[in-house]
């Protein structure tokens, strides 16, 4: 169950089964592409992409963009949809430690000045699914007064000034021209310095593979104009997504509409998710 | 139901991927190895460079213990990686931005400055050697020389200088080592535990006393082992190098530990619950109060009543194995210590050690065994000692 508010959960999983099937058949397709994190057009060189005037792709010129992403919290209903084909469609690992994208949830209980926050990678909501590998909020306040309660999305902030790239010893983790900061799997050493660096816990990393990971905003997604796949099977409109440099762009008007804020400004990093609807305790 | 991996349990909010501790022991081991190699480095040069010359008869050994430290610094490190075939990345694309690209040069400057003057200091008897015997052993020796025969005072006088400018260059070389890995962990802004300017000094003059703690138990073990006397007014100067440093050290810890209380930012409240609980052991216990002010207050009373003799060897042999746990626990604690809080500000991790595994504990103790055995090969081949200096002061071990 997600929502304090509807104790049994059945409400929303009604609406989410008649929600769900465009978003189910997407996820499908998308694991069905196969595509995997490959890029598609894109020439199977050696060469470093950042090593390039542009990113090596057919049709795609990384100067013309601006990327950036917008998270309403105040819509959000912690389906976790967006978990699940974040991780079908990055190949992630399919345990409780590995994410690119989760969600948190957070409860003020009656009396209580402080927020309880968890997320799908606690022991209880994992056992309330009953596998790692599937993600829901356990039922755990419905015999408690819940004063306030609300979901919020969490995933790489693709800073303007990211701590990871700063930190890479090797030049493995580097930001494209269209801001989004990507990872050489060919060339991380795997020594985890991004992972220390990052303020945001948005890094992992992948045991099987040796390297570093972290949310890429589906950058081979987008590159060919399609939506992150979280974005893509968002039900509620949680996640939005856009180019910056198209005024008339999702995330454009998000941004110019709403009163936004970022994740720990203090630290410097310039992110570039802005949220609309959290709470003081979010960081 | 799939079972259910929990890398490391953990109270209150933790963002999800940080369940997985990613730096564990062998990152402990490795500050740990570049300590004692800075601090052997600093008792060879207050010879050396400074002339302390109740330090001599560990001049010698305290060279080949930095380099067989140092010889082992990188592997910790290796087996750390996840993709340790391409560790040459950093020398070959470093990204300067990063604290850790100039390790590969660093350390390779540093390890070759530690041979050339192992090999100048050392000259004198590989000569010899190479001109007895014809074995293999001879010819080893006729290899390292390089040629170079001539051991007239001139020529020695040459290597001198030599070995001088070297321990000159390398004080700076392996305190810039050190220093340099206390930057990695305090230049970071997301870990309140380690973003902090003192973080290079603190682990520079931690690093000073477990090496000269290091050199103690190694001289005083190798002259029971021998059976040859203890030189007391050397060992005496190593304990006055301890209890300077260690006070020092002391007030630098205090000072690191007091401007994260006093600043009281976001997250005080968890590094609060950490220090007096999971870490009460490990931080005030080991690391402070046995590890530091005991040795301390051992030595300074030691020195105010003018302890002489054996009882004197015995108490600065205690005093050095306490400072040796102590850095080390030390490294666990900025390490490992680190990491269990949380970067939200709100949660605690409880790391356990694995017994085996990849970063498992016999792997760390092998790894840190190495340098030891190393020293034990070298030792035989390039004897350190000086049986001759400072007679006077001698008692037997």
């Amino acid at each position: 169950m997600t929502n304090p508010s509807d104790p049994s959960g059945k409400a929303r999983r009604a609406f989410l089964g008649r929600l769900g099937g465009a978003a189910a058949a997407c996820t499908g397709a998308l694991v069905g592409a196969g595509s995997l994190g490959t890029v598609q057009g894109a020439p199977q060189g050696k060469e470093h992409p950042a090593a390039a005037g542009s990113l090596p792709m057919k049709d795609y010129d990384w100067t013309k963009h601006r990327w950036a992403f917008g998270v309403d919290a105040t819509k959000c209903i912690g389906c976790l949809r967006c978990v699940e084909a974040c991780k079908r469609e990055n190949d992630v690992p399919g345990t409780a430690h590995h994410f690119r994208t989760w969600v948190e949830r957070y409860v003020y209980l009656e009396g209580e000045e402080r927020a309880r926050i968890d997320s799908h990678q606690d022991p209880v909501n994992i056992a309330a699914s009953g596998s790692e590998r599937e993600y829901r909020f356990a039922n755990r306040y419905q015999d408690a007064k819940v004063e306030k309660a609300f979901f919020v999305p969490k995933l790489c902030n693709q800073c303007t000034h990211p701590a990871c790239v700063q930190v890479c010893p090797v030049g493995a983790t580097y930001q494209t021209e269209d801001g989004v900061v990507l990872i050489d799997h060919n060339y991380c050493i795997g020594c985890r310095y991004c992972v220390q660096a990052c303020p945001y816990g948005a890094r992992l990393f992948n045991e099987d593979r040796g390297v570093s990971d972290k949310c890429t905003w589906c950058y081979h997604r987008i590159t060919k104009g399609q939506q992150p796949a979280c974005v893509e099977v968002c039900p509620v409109g949680a996640r939005v997504f856009g180019d910056l440099k198209d005024r008339q762009s999702p995330i454009s008007l998000f941004i110019r509409n709403n009163r936004v804020q970022v994740l720990k400004p203090e630290t410097g990093n310039a992110p570039n998710v802005y949220y609309v609807g959290i709470d003081k305790e979010v960081s | 139901m799939e079972s259910i991996i929990h890398y490391s349990p953990y109270i209150g909010w933790v963002y999800p991927n940080e369940t997985v501790v990613e730096w564990s022991i062998m990152i402990a081991v490795y500050p740990y190895l570049t300590g004692l190699v800075a601090g052997a480095f600093t008792v060879s040069s207050l010879y050396q460079v400074f002339g302390f010359q109740r330090l001599k008869p560990v001049a010698h050994l305290a060279l080949l213990t930095s380099l067989c430290m140092m010889i082992f610094v990188p592997l910790p490190l290796l087996l750390h990686l996840g993709h340790p075939e391409r560790a040459f990345n950093n020398l070959l694309t470093p990204h300067w931005s990063s604290a850790m690209a100039v390790f590969g040069y660093f350390a390779s400057f540093y390890i070759l400055l530690i041979v050339l003057e192992t090999w100048f200091a050392f000259r004198p008897y590989i000569v010899e050697r190479a001109q007895k015997g014809n074995g293999v052993l001879a010819t080893f020796y006729r290899v390292l020389t390089l040629g170079s025969y001539d051991v007239s005072e001139k020529a020695l006088a040459y290597d001198r200088k030599w070995i001088f400018w070297l321990a000159v260059t390398g004080i700076p070389g392996a305190h810039g080592l050190h220093g340099y890995v206390g930057f990695v962990f305090g230049s970071l802004k997301s870990r309140e535990w380690w973003s902090s300017d003192l973080m290079p000094v603190v682990f520079l003059f931690s690093a000073i006393i477990s090496g000269v703690s290091l050199l103690i138990v190694l001289y005083v073990l190798s002259c029971k082992l021998r059976k040859t006397p203890i030189d007391v007014d050397c060992v005496k100067g190593m304990a006055y190098t301890v209890w300077g440093f260690i006070m020092v050290t002391l007030a630098l810890e205090g000072l690191l530990f007091a401007n994260i209380v006093y600043k009281a930012r976001e997250g005080i409240d968890m590094i609060i619950q950490h220090v007096t609980g999971a870490l009460l052991i490990p931080y005030w216990v080991l690391q402070f109060g046995v590890g530091a002010i005991t040795p301390l207050l051992l030595l300074t009373y030691m020195i105010w009543r003018g302890t002489k003799g054996k009882a004197l060897v015995a108490g600065v042999t205690v005093s050095a194995c306490l400072v040796l746990l102590s850095v080390f626990v030390m490294r666990w604690n900025v390490v490992i210590g680190g990491q269990e809080l949380s970067k939200t500000g709100k949660g605690l991790l409880y790391y356990h050690l694995p017994l085996l595994g990849h970063e498992g504990m016999l792997n760390a103790i092998l790894v840190m065994a190495l340098p030891f055995v190393a020293l034990l090969g070298v030792i035989r081949l390039f004897p350190p000692w000086d049986d001759h200096a400072n007679a006077s002061s001698r008692v037997a071990s």
